[in-house]
Formats: structure tokens, C-alpha cells, sequence
């Protein structure tokens, strides 16, 4: 006697089907508008995106032929200090983080950051605008590069942190058992065995701020002139996409895109070098982010 | 002073805090030299990781000191009512947050009802079907949609999504579908539908990867009781998603903190206007758009201070969306990683 | 191994170092004048001009933020800026809170003149549509929904008008461009005076907000169907058309130097000695009703002396070299009689 396949079965073989599709159509939907946003500011910028655009300066309104050679070098200040103000405390804070696994004030301040880095950065701008340009009296890159350095501490000490504890704790106890110090054993053996990932990783965070707009708007407020003064105002990428896409002019439209491609371009390569960089030794262990 | 090897390998395995007790070479007088030394170098170095571990406890602290102390006129003023009073008035110097929170909610629930199907269908896709050589540089390109700044979202929105909705999407909803009001109004393109569309396509990535981190964290051995009993594909997976249920919820949130946040993408398509409207076709204005907009011009110290406040609410609900979710996550994966 | 890369990465970190250092170090030694300045998107078109020339003349940099007039007002208030620019005027208690504030007196010196237009981006209406006082606060006020309205159409026969929406567009951000045209509304509408008032930012009861001359502008071009207040020189850059208004004497005039002269002039002949007036409705048959001065906020009592004199030898340029300019820009330069006004102004900056 053949058992037959009721007609139960088949509803609920294709009531399997049909959601498997639904998740490999979401998961192509899902990937559409990267490509959109990817290859609709290529083909937009890539007129703009001649020698002109990174090495002159902009122009008078309605003028055509300017660059944006100031912002370039505005955003590389402006993350350098970032970087600056804001690394010293991430390294450390993610290497105590990791020498204190199960410590509790480890554990207020894994959770501090972590709070830290849902703090939208329009309120990180506002707080860097009442505790720098107020007291300094003006607007300046110095402002803009703190409100930077507080954005980058959460990514950068989380990734620290996590680098510093994929390595395997048998190096840890060799070094240890040859009696090497406990703080050279971090200093010396872990952290430049975790050191390919954390840099990495810092890119990663370093380019996540040369993307932010909202706290540079009251902080570095922006410049049209060549400057790398940091106690004046200074220009950055970020800025001038936003006043380059609201205006009609369609010249400053074009110089829009193109930065947008300069920078989803340079975010690519990083994150690229990021994935390239941390598989391997240290395959993801699918830590959540 | 008897040090067994026990005692050396047990905390050093464990790499957990605390001064772990060296093993020392025979010999006393080399023996507390090397003490000495050892405990300096270790103290200094203790105490400057925790020093900068102070600091960032301090710095979370005192921004929220310092945008409470910026509001305290305005909360002396209009009190618990700033948070239901319609009015944004700069000529008369009245002040109320609803429309902002309302704006806010909105565009973050439609970001959500967009974002949600499509992100668990995702995850699903990236945990339990597709294969390795897919799964992979498919989460790459997810991620990479998180990398993208806020401000080219916002570019690709003025330029291309607004302008589809206004002439081929909007039109046709609002004379479909004019019996709601939902979709009621001109086709300004700008507006909540267009914010929602953007914080959908922005909170995605984040809701997806944590999914799939949590779908991960669940043991195959329940997959495989699943499959064992004459489950099919989807039935197996369902019971997955049922046990990853609160990892979700928490992912959920995540995204919903971003949404919440989210500043230059939504400032350049919601349309400005602080408005309360029924209708998803109609302008908005959001919490981090109106400061964005305002802020550099607000001329009274009333004003300020009303904007400060608006930042010191969007600071609360981010950090209580966040702890809620990191709690709600931490638990998922420490339940399934003891299991 | 460990050793040769932990020697790289300090020489690395050395040289990145030394070149910031550099880079800022040679910033301070060339010691070239830079003064900050924020304000109106008003004369943006025209100030970046300016600048722009007087850095090449003179080889001292303004650097200008073109962030809306209340963001000038604001900054000047704050004493984050060295000077401020505005197309409204302060009012007695902005001028006291910065008294108090900065502990200095605000000059105000009008630069050049501007006529603020209701720009529209509506192809079948053509050129040279029409629109009356009545209309365009019934537009604002959100009472005329549609082109096809039957008071537009009265004034607009034989244009076409199509059954469409008007997009509202206005300033979302505190603006001097607003204050004018809100001046304007206010004295040709008492519904609009009883229930919205004038200001720099006002509870608009339509439409969709813009960020600066240039979102509104920019609003305008990207929506069919769409009208707003920009100051010409935004208008023409970019090929938008825009209307013509109805003056107090009934006739509808282009936006022209011409027209904007006729307002100033009587204005002119009674200037107020601070130089604070508004030309909104000016009456005359060939004025253009909605146009008005902009001026640099300076203050009187710098604390830094040396950029004092810096900004009396620009104004001193922009008074008379920079006023050629002008018309080129769309703007209209200066009545002769308010220069000359300006240039004893431009004296009481305290330089010693």
C-alpha cells in the first residue's frame, strides 16, 4: 500500500514555498536602493568629478568652474580632530573594557556606550555648541571636531574592545607564564595582535564622521575660503553637499553628487578593507554591532 | 605565599579583571623587586584605562547636564505642557513640542511598516536559506546601505524619490485611495511619505544585521528537532522567529532609535512645515529637523532654550529606546548561548 | 618583526603629526585677515561677489555664512561673528539685548537694494502672469487652492490656466526676505495683519517650508505647480519665471531697477537717521510694491580694532566701486543720497 500525499501537505509545502520566495524577493528589494543611490551619484557626479572639483576653490554664486578643494581638506582636519580628541579615550576605554569582562563598572560603562552611540548627532552638535563656540565666542573647527571625536568613542571603543577579545587567551597566559608584567602582556603582546582590526576598525568610524552633516552645522558652521585654522570656521564635504543641493543652481547640484560619490566611494574602499582585514584569523564570530 | 599553578591558570584563563597574583621566581629579595616594579607599572596602567573608562562615563553625564541646564527656561515656562501644546510661534515667543513628537512618530512608524517585513525577510533569507557564497556579500552590501551618511540619502531623496512620488506615486494614491485619510491633500512629492520612505531604506541595514545575529545565535539543534519531526522549511522557521522573538523586538528598536534620530534625510524631504495632518501626503516637521532648520537663528533666549529642550527629548527617548533594546538583545543571545 | 613595526608606526605618527602641526603653524604665519560674517541669503548672490573680488583687491578674506537673517541676527547677538547681515532691521529690543549682550551699539549700512518676487513654476501659464494684492494673500492665507481660481483667472484673461494645485512655498528658516514680504502682506491684508502678523518667521497657515533664497528657489524649480517669495536675482539665475505685481496705484509692474528705485526714492528723501526703513507698498505708479533696503549689521565698538578698519575700508569699497556691481546681480544699487548717508556712518565705526 503507497501512502498518498494529503492535500494538507501540499498546502503546507507550498505555504513554505511561497514565503521562501517572499524572503529571496525582500532580500533583492532590499539591496535595490544601494545600487540606486550608488550608480544614480556616479552618473551624476561623474561630470562634476574632474581635476577642477579637488583642487580649486568654490566660486561666487551663479559662477560656474569652482571646486571643493577647501572642504576636502576642511573634513580631513575635521576627522583628524576627531581622531584626536576622541581616540585616546575609545583605545583605552575599550582596552579596560576588555581587561574587565565581567567587572560592573565595566559593565555601566559597555552600557554607557552603547547609549552613547544612539545619541542622534544633531544633539551631540547642540551640546558641542553650548561647551565650545559659546565660551570661545565663535564658530570653529575646534567646535566641529569635538562634536566629531564624541561621535566616533562608541564605534571606536566597541571595536577595541572587540578585537582586544578575539585574541585567543593562550597567547594571554604564554606571555604570562613567562612572567612578563601584566600590563606589558596587554600593552605589548594583545593590543598589537589586535591592532590590524582595531585600525581597521577605526576607519571604519572615522569615515562614518566624515559623512555626518547635522553637527558641523552650528559648530564649524563652514567656510568658503581656504582655511586650516582650527579656532575659525572651516568647511567640510558634508556641509556643502546639503547648501550645494538645496540651491537651484545646477552647477552647484552637479558638485553635490560628486562629493556624495567621493564619499560613498571612500566609505566602499574602507568598509571593503574592514571585511578584508577581520575574516581570516578572526572569522566573524557574529558579534552583533 | 604558596603559589600553585592553579592559582596562576585559573584568573589568566579567564582574563577577568583584578590583580592576578604573578608567579614568582625563588629568591626573596628578587622577588619583591620584581613586586614592586610589577605593581607600578600594573597600577599606572590600571588606572589610566579606568581614568578614560571615568571619562566616558562622565561625558554621557554631562551632556545630559548640559541640555538640561540650556532648557530650563523653557521648562520653567511652559512645564509638562510643552509636550502637548500644538503652537511654534517665534513672533510670540510660544513654544510647544507636539507637532515635532508627533512628526517624529510618524515618519518613524511608516520608516518601520516599510522596513520591518522587508528586514525580517531579509535576515531570514541571510540566517536559515541562503548559502554561503550569497549570505556573505549580500550582509556586505547591507552593510554598506548602513555606511552611507544621512546627507547623500537625503540628496538621492530631493533629486529622484521626490520627484517620482509627486508625479507617479502620490497622484494615483490620492485619487485611489481619497476615501482615507491617509491620503488626503496635493502631491506635494515633500512630506511624510517621502520621509518614511527614506528612514525605511535608512533603518533596514541596522534592523537586518541584528536579526540575522540573533537568528544565528538560536542552536541549529532546534532546527534540526524541527526538520526531524517532519517540519517543512517555513514551519522550521517559524519556530525559529518565535524563539527569537524578543532579539527581534530589540533589533526593532534599534532601528527604531535611528529612525528617531535621524536628521539630514528627512530635513531635506519632509516639507518643514509644523503641522499636524492626518494625511501621509501632507508636509511634517521632525524633532532633529526643526533644530537642524532653527537652531543657528533662534533669536530669543526662549527660543533656544525651547529648541534645546526639543534636543533634550529626542536625547531621552534615544537613550530609552537604546537601553531597552541593548537589554532586551543581551538577553537573547546569553539565554541561547548557554543553552 | 614587532619591533620594526612599532618603529614604523611611531615615525608614521611623528610625520602626521609635524604636518598638522605645520599646516597650522603656516596658517598663523601668513597672518592674513580673515573675518567671519553671517546673515542673509538675501544679497548672498551679491555679497559672494563682493567678497570674492575684495579678497583678490585687498587680500583680506570675509568669510560669509549665508545661514537667514535671523541666523545673523542671532550670531551678532551671541558675538560669534564679526559682522552680521540682515534685510530686517533690529528692533529696539534686539538692539538692547545685544547692548547688553556684546556691550556695543549695532550701525546698520544698507548695501544695495533688492525686489522680492512671487517666482512660479507653472509652463502653461507662461511669462508675465498676474497677480494682485488680494490674490497673493489669499494664496498665503490658504483661501485660493487652485490656478484655475476665479480671481486669478480675472486678472489673467486670455492665459490658460490649468486645473492644478498652487504648492505653496515660504521660509522655513528666520529670514529677512519673510520680514519684507510679510511687511508687504500685512499692509495690503488686514486678515492676514489680524491673524498672521510680520516677523521674521511667521505660523504660516499653507505650505511648504525652504531653507534660505536658495531652497525656496530651489522648491520652486523641482515642483510643478509651485509659487514663492524670492529675491530676484535668485529668480533670474535660474530661469524661473515670476509675476507681475499690482502697486498701491493699481498699475501691475515688473520687478525692475527701475521699479525698485521709484519705491526707494521716496524713502530716500526721508531717510531715518539710523538708516532703518522699509519701502514695502511704496506708492508711485512705476514702484514695484514688494522690495526693500539689506544691510551689514556692524557694531559700533569692536573689540578687535584691527578688524574694525578692515570692514570700514570694505564698506568704503562696496559704497562706491562695489555698487557697479549691483545691476549685473539683479540688485538695485543704492540711491545716491543713502550712500552718501552711508559713508558718514561708515565713519563712527570706532577704530581707535
Amino acid at each position: 500500500m503507497k501512502l498518498g500525499y494529503s492535500t494538507y501537505h501540499y498546502w503546507r509545502k507550498s505555504k513554505s514555498a511561497i514565503t521562501t520566495t517572499l524572503c529571496v524577493l525582500s532580500a533583492l528589494v532590499a539591496v535595490v536602493p544601494l545600487f540606486l543611490i550608488f550608480f544614480y551619484s556616479l552618473s551624476q557626479g561623474i561630470g562634476s568629478l574632474n581635476l577642477n572639483f579637488f583642487i580649486k576653490m568654490p566660486t561666487p554664486v551663479g559662477e560656474s568652474g569652482g571646486g571643493m578643494a577647501n572642504a576636502i581638506v576642511g573634513t580631513g582636519i575635521l576627522i583628524g580632530l576627531g581622531s584626536l580628541l576622541g581616540l585616546p579615550v575609545s583605545i583605552m576605554t575599550g582596552i579596560y573594557l576588555a581587561e574587565h569582562k565581567h567587572g560592573s563598572f565595566a559593565s555601566i560603562v559597555r552600557f554607557l556606550t552603547d547609549v552613547l552611540s544612539g545619541i542622534p548627532s544633531i544633539v551631540v552638535g547642540v551640546v558641542a555648541y553650548i561647551i565650545v563656540v559659546l565660551p570661545m565666542k565663535h564658530f570653529s573647527a575646534l567646535a566641529g571636531g569635538v562634536a566629531l571625536g564624541i561621535l566616533m568613542i562608541p564605534t571606536a571603543t566597541r571595536t577595541t574592545e572587540e578585537m582586544m577579545l578575539l585574541v585567543p587567551h593562550t597567547i594571554r597566559e604564554a606571555a604570562l607564564a613567562l612572567g612578563i608584567p601584566r600590563w606589558k602582556v596587554t600593552l605589548r603582546v594583545i593590543l598589537p595582535s589586535a591592532l590590524r582590526g582595531i585600525t581597521t576598525g577605526i576607519l571604519l568610524a572615522l569615515a562614518r564622521a566624515a559623512g555626518e552633516t547635522a553637527p558641523l552645522l552650528f559648530t564649524a558652521l563652514g567656510n568658503r575660503f581656504w582655511s586650516t585654522d582650527i579656532g575659525q570656521p572651516i568647511a567640510a564635504l558634508s556641509v556643502f553637499i546639503y547648501d550645494y543641493a538645496r540651491a537651484p543652481f545646477a552647477d552647484w547640484n552637479r558638485q553635490a553628487w560628486a562629493a556624495a560619490f567621493v564619499l560613498i566611494f571612500l566609505i566602499t574602499i574602507i568598509n571593503v578593507i574592514f571585511r578584508f582585514v577581520t575574516r581570516g584569523r578572526y572569522a566573524g564570530t557574529g558579534n552583533g554591532h | 605565599m604558596a603559589h600553585s599553578a592553579s592559582d596562576i591558570a585559573a584568573p589568566v584563563a579567564q582574563g577577568s579583571g583584578g590583580e592576578a597574583k604573578m608567579a614568582s621566581p625563588p629568591g626573596v629579595f628578587l622577588r619583591s623587586q620584581k613586586r614592586k616594579s610589577v605593581n607600578l607599572g600594573d597600577t599606572i596602567f590600571q588606572s589610566s584605562t579606568t581614568f578614560f573608562a571615568f571619562l566616558v562615563f562622565v561625558l554621557v553625564f554631562l551632556m545630559a547636564y548640559e541640555m538640561y541646564r540650556g532648557s530650563v527656561p523653557s521648562i520653567e515656562k511652559f512645564g509638562w505642557s510643552f509636550l502637548t501644546r500644538e503652537i511654534w510661534d517665534p513672533v510670540q515667543d510660544e513654544y510647544g513640542a507636539l507637532v515635532f513628537i508627533f512628526g517624529t512618530v510618524v515618519s518613524s512608524i511608516v520608516a518601520l511598516t516599510f522596513a520591518l517585513p522587508l528586514s525580517i525577510g531579509v535576515a531570514v533569507f541571510l540566517s536559515e536559506l541562503a548559502p554561503g557564497w550569497i549570505e556573505k556579500p549580500m550582509s556586505f552590501l547591507i552593510e554598506l546601505l548602513a555606511a552611507i551618511p544621512s546627507i547623500v540619502y537625503g540628496l538621492w531623496g530631493v533629486f529622484v524619490l521626490v520627484p517620482w512620488l509627486r508625479v507617479s506615486v502620490e497622484p494615483v494614491l490620492s485619487r485611489n485611495l481619497k476615501f482615507l485619510p491617509f491620503f488626503t491633500g496635493p502631491s506635494y512629492g515633500f512630506g511624510m511619505l517621502a520621509a518614511g520612505i527614506i528612514l525605511a531604506i535608512m533603518v533596514l541595514p541596522i534592523i537586518t544585521s541584528i536579526s540575522r545575529d540573533v537568528l544565528k545565535a538560536i542552536p541549529t539543534a532546534q532546527r534540526e528537532a524541527a526538520l526531524a519531526l517532519g517540519a517543512t522549511r517555513w514551519e522550521t522557521t517559524r519556530i525559529v522567529l518565535s524563539d527569537a522573538k524578543s532579539g527581534l523586538l530589540g533589533a526593532t528598536l534599534l532601528g527604531l532609535g535611528r529612525a528617531v534620530g535621524e536628521t539630514m534625510a528627512v530635513t531635506m524631504v519632509i516639507g518643514n512645515r509644523p503641522e499636524i495632518s492626518a494625511s501621509l501626503l501632507a508636509p511634517g516637521y521632525t524633532m532633529a529637523s526643526v533644530i537642524a532648520n532653527e537652531f543657528t537663528e533662534a533669536t530669543s533666549d526662549m527660543y533656544v532654550s525651547s529648541l534645546i529642550e526639543i534636543a533634550l527629548i529626542l536625547f531621552v527617548l534615544t537613550v530609552l529606546l537604546n537601553a531597552a533594546a541593548r537589554l532586551i538583545v543581551w538577553s537573547v543571545t546569553k539565554k541561547f548561548k548557554n543553552a | 618583526m614587532q619591533r620594526m613595526r612599532t618603529e614604523k608606526m611611531r615615525s608614521l605618527t611623528i610625520t602626521l603629526l609635524l604636518f598638522v602641526a605645520s599646516l597650522i603653524a603656516g596658517e598663523t604665519a601668513i597672518a592674513q585677515m580673515k573675518l567671519n560674517g553671517a546673515g542673509a541669503t538675501f544679497p548672498y548672490v551679491i555679497y559672494s561677489k563682493w567678497f570674492d573680488l575684495y579678497s583678490k583687491k585687498a587680500g583680506v578674506e570675509f568669510n560669509y555664512q549665508s545661514i537667514g537673517s535671523g541666523g545673523g541676527i542671532k550670531q551678532v547677538t551671541e558675538g560669534t561673528v564679526d559682522f552680521g547681515a540682515s534685510d530686517a532691521f533690529l528692533s529696539e529690543d534686539q538692539l538692547k539685548a545685544i547692548k547688553d549682550k556684546q556691550g556695543t551699539d549695532i550701525i546698520h549700512i544698507p548695501t544695495v537694494m533688492g525686489a522680492v518676487v512671487i517666482s512660479y513654476n507653472l509652463p502653461a501659464a507662461g511669462k508675465d502672469l498676474r497677480i494682485s494684492p488680494d490674490v497673493l494673500a489669499g494664496i498665503y492665507l490658504g483661501q485660493i487652492t487652485n490656478w484655475n481660481d476665479a480671481k486669478i483667472a480675472a486678472i489673467n484673461p486670455g492665459k490658460s490656466l490649468p486645473d492644478q494645485s498652487i504648492i505653496v512655498a515660504h521660509r522655513s528658516d528666520g529670514s529677512g526676505t519673510t520680514n519684507i514680504f510679510t511687511d508687504y502682506l500685512v499692509k495690503v491684508s488686514k486678515t492676514w495683519a489680524v491673524n498672521i502678523g510680520k516677523g521674521t518667521s511667521v505660523n504660516w497657515p499653507v505650505g511648504l517650508g525652504g531653507k534660505g533664497n536658495e531652497g525656496v528657489a530651489g522648491l520652486i524649480k523641482q515642483s510643478e505647480g509651485a509659487l514663492g517669495y524670492v529675491e530676484l536675482a535668485y529668480a533670474v539665475q535660474n530661469g524661473l519665471p515670476y509675476a507681475l505685481l499690482q502697486n498701491k496705484e493699481g498699475n501691475f509692474v515688473e520687478a525692475t531697477f527701475d521699479g525698485v528705485s521709484a519705491a526707494a526714492s521716496g524713502a530716500a528723501r526721508n531717510m531715518p537717521g539710523d538708516l532703518r526703513v522699509m519701502i514695502t507698498d511704496a506708492p508711485g505708479k512705476d514702484s514695484y510694491p514688494i522690495c526693500g533696503f539689506t544691510w551689514l549689521l556692524i557694531s559700533k565698538n569692536m573689540k578687535d580694532k584691527a578688524k574694525a578698519k578692515e570692514i570700514k575700508e570694505f564698506l568704503k569699497w562696496a559704497m562706491t566701486d562695489g555698487q557697479s556691481y549691483a545691476k549685473d546681480l539683479y540688485y538695485a544699487p543704492l540711491p545716491e543720497t543713502v550712500a552718501k548717508l552711508c559713508l558718514k556712518k561708515i565713519d563712527l565705526i570706532e577704530t581707535n
